[in-house]
């Protein structure tokens, strides 16, 4: 199944999660490869954080399989030093100091105790090691979560969610860190409901929508083909301008309003034709559309899909609704 | 052991470089790979439970319970007039071991329905797989510690009643005497815990799982206590005598009832109970998502 030659692959095989009726995650296969930040993308309640569970061995799959290097999670003898994650925000006892939950968790594995020291520096909370962590603030508790991951030095990172609750400075600091681990040889796969983080920090795309794959895609794949540049014309001589843009072999498209759309980046023929037939322009602006429009089309298609192959009774309209609300939400 | 520290210093700064050089081959980490046992897990576990406080809080109280009852109870039958007759001085220790027991059920459904209260229990899995390894190294640590803390109190109550009731006519205890009322019934209350432990574990809810505990100590007692019906005799015996706190007694051999569980019973009976609810909370454990 994975080439042994690559270490630090992840291999989802049909992965299906069924909690009774509710379809979690839907028959999901994609590969995760080392030497890169591979974004995990989604609205919330995607199924993101059920596949990063069923990734690390917690929930058992209803079906399908997924396995790192070939091997199922359970049978990592090192699992720590090998596989590294930050689950949720504060999975842990909050009566318990930020130094003792990080040894018993290098204990465990028989990483060296002064590991802990050494990731209590890279994420800055050295200060803070003797404190209990119910008094962490979240950014505090996400960089924790973040030296547990850390501690084994390991070669695959999981990230569910990174940048919750950080400010910031805070998002710069894991955005750096992720491209660094990246670049250092490990896999990074980092889970977001932010298409705006994403297109910062990941070189490949994985984008699920209702648990379904909608995307699998190299980022730049993904900017190319779905962040269109175009340019909007309004002028009170519409029809002679589209005359005038029609000869110069340039085409153009009505969306409403009496604007034009005119796509590819052509402001400046546009605006010269304008002048040498002496049309008066309202507007001429370049716009692009942003990733996070694209991805929202993507997942909103999801949506529609399966209101419409599931019961005929339902609108599309309230999921959309919900959604759009996450969206909102980030 | 030196390489990992050798090699971190050069990791943050490289952390800073430019991405964009990956490495087809992954990355190996410098730490070394230990292939973790049992060991590993139940080092991990000791450091957890005594590094939180209700550890502290509920084993305090413990000893406290079971200390200050015992001398009370010493000093009121030493100043009391015909005292022991001819009766061993070690079964004054029952009253405070049984309210004390309350202490070890708390702990011991602590240990692993707190985890899932506060989702430790899911970088508990993440860091050992082998849900099997979590569930054992957790019974090892607690039992230890249980068995030690009551096996000390104990021995210091009984030693005090042995000393303050010697000349009141009390009969000094046979070695056996001595064993069942120090180690015996210390055993007994350490996999009491256990079975709470377990429970815990089962029912995932620190409240829920407390409630069942206390419930399966007091509530035979008590539902004995109101079967008048001579039509119930029997149940209404057995429920006596076998009741946890009944049990408890019969390590003094001073039974509330004749017939029912004698000599070392209550502990194989309890031993039985433990390894049932271990096989059912490991199974359960493997079976259900975390």
């Amino acid at each position: 199944m994975s080439r042994s030659s690559v270490a630090g692959m992840i291999e989802l095989e049909g992965l299906t999660k069924r909690y009774g009726e509710k379809v979690a995650v839907n028959n999901l296969s994609f590969t995760v490869r080392p030497g890169i930040v591979t974004g995990f993308l989604g609205p919330n309640g995607a199924g993101k954080s059920t596949t990063m569970r069923m990734i690390l061995g917690l929930d058992h799959p209803t079906a399908g399989d997924v396995r790192i290097d070939g091997k199922r999670y359970e049978q990592l003898k090192d699992p720590l030093t090998y596989i590294g994650a930050l689950l949720e925000a504060k999975a842990w006892h909050g009566g318990r100091t930020a130094y003792n939950h990080l040894l018993c968790l290098a204990q465990s594995n028989g990483i060296p105790r002064s590991r802990v020291r050494d990731v209590l520096e890279t994420v800055g909370l050295t200060a803070v090691a003797k404190k209990k962590t119910k008094g962490f603030s979240m950014g505090m508790g996400q960089r924790l979560g973040i030296a547990a991951a850390l501690l084994g030095d390991p070669r695959i990172l999981m990230f569910d969610e990174p940048v919750n609750g950080l400010d910031p400075e805070g998002i710069h600091w894991i955005r750096t860190l992720m491209k660094s681990l990246a670049a250092q040889g490990r896999t990074v796969f980092v889970s977001s409901h932010l298409m705006s983080e994403m297109a910062l920090t990941a070189e490949h795309l994985v984008v699920i929508g209702q648990g379904r794959l909608l995307a699998d895609t190299s980022m730049a794949d993904f900017i190319a083909r779905n962040s269109r540049s175009y340019v909007r014309v309004r002028s009170p001589q519409r029809e002679r301008l589209l005359d005038v843009l029609h000869q110069a072999g340039i085409v153009a498209v009505e969306s409403g309003g009496g604007v034009l759309e005119v796509d590819g980046g052509k402001a400046e023929r546009i605006g010269e034709l304008a002048a040498q037939h002496r049309l008066t322009l309202h507007e001429l602006s370049p716009q692009q559309a942003s990733l996070e429009e694209a991805f929202m089309q993507l997942t909103a298609e999801s949506v529609e899909y399966h209101a419409h192959s599931g019961t005929h009774a339902t609108s599309p309209e309230p999921p959309r609704q919900q959604w759009g609300d996450g969206w909102k939400r980030g | 052991m030196s390489s990992p520290q050798s090699q971190m210093p050069q990791a943050a700064p490289a952390w800073q470089a430019a991405p964009g050089t990956s490495f087809p081959s992954g990355y190996t980490s410098p730490i070394p790979v230990v292939r973790t046992h049992l060991g590993h897990a139940v080092a991990s576990e000791w450091t957890k439970i005594r590094s939180v406080r209700s550890t502290l809080w509920t084993l305090g109280v413990f000893v406290l319970l079971v200390i200050g009852i015992g001398t009370l109870t010493g000093v009121v039958v030493a100043e009391s007039d015909p005292a022991l007759d001819g009766e061993s001085p070690l079964g004054l220790g029952f009253f405070g071991l049984l309210l004390g027991s309350m202490c070890i059920i708390t702990l011991g459904v602590l240990t692993t329905a707190s985890e899932y209260g506060t989702g430790m229990i899911r970088t508990t899995m993440v860091a050992c797989p082998s849900r099997g390894r979590v569930l054992t190294a957790k019974a090892v640590v607690f039992f230890l510690t249980a068995f030690v803390v009551t096996l000390v109190s104990a021995s210091l109550v009984a030693f005090l009643h042995v000393a303050m009731l010697e000349g009141d006519g009390a009969k000094s205890p046979s070695g056996g005497e001595w064993l069942k009322g120090t180690v015996g019934i210390s055993l007994y209350i350490a996999l009491l815990g256990l079975l709470s432990l377990l429970v815990g574990s089962m029912i995932r809810h620190s409240a829920g799982a407390i409630t069942i505990m206390i419930g399966a100590v007091l509530a035979p007692l008590v539902i004995a206590l109101f079967m008048f019906s001579e039509s119930l005799q029997d149940v209404r015996d057995a429920l006596f005598e076998y009741s946890i706190p009944n049990q408890l007694s019969v390590f003094y051999a001073n039974s509330l009832s004749s017939s029912g569980p004698s000599g070392w019973d209550p502990l194989w009976i309890i031993l039985g109970v433990t390894a049932v609810a271990f096989a059912g909370a490991f199974l359960l454990q493997e079976k259900r998502d975390v």
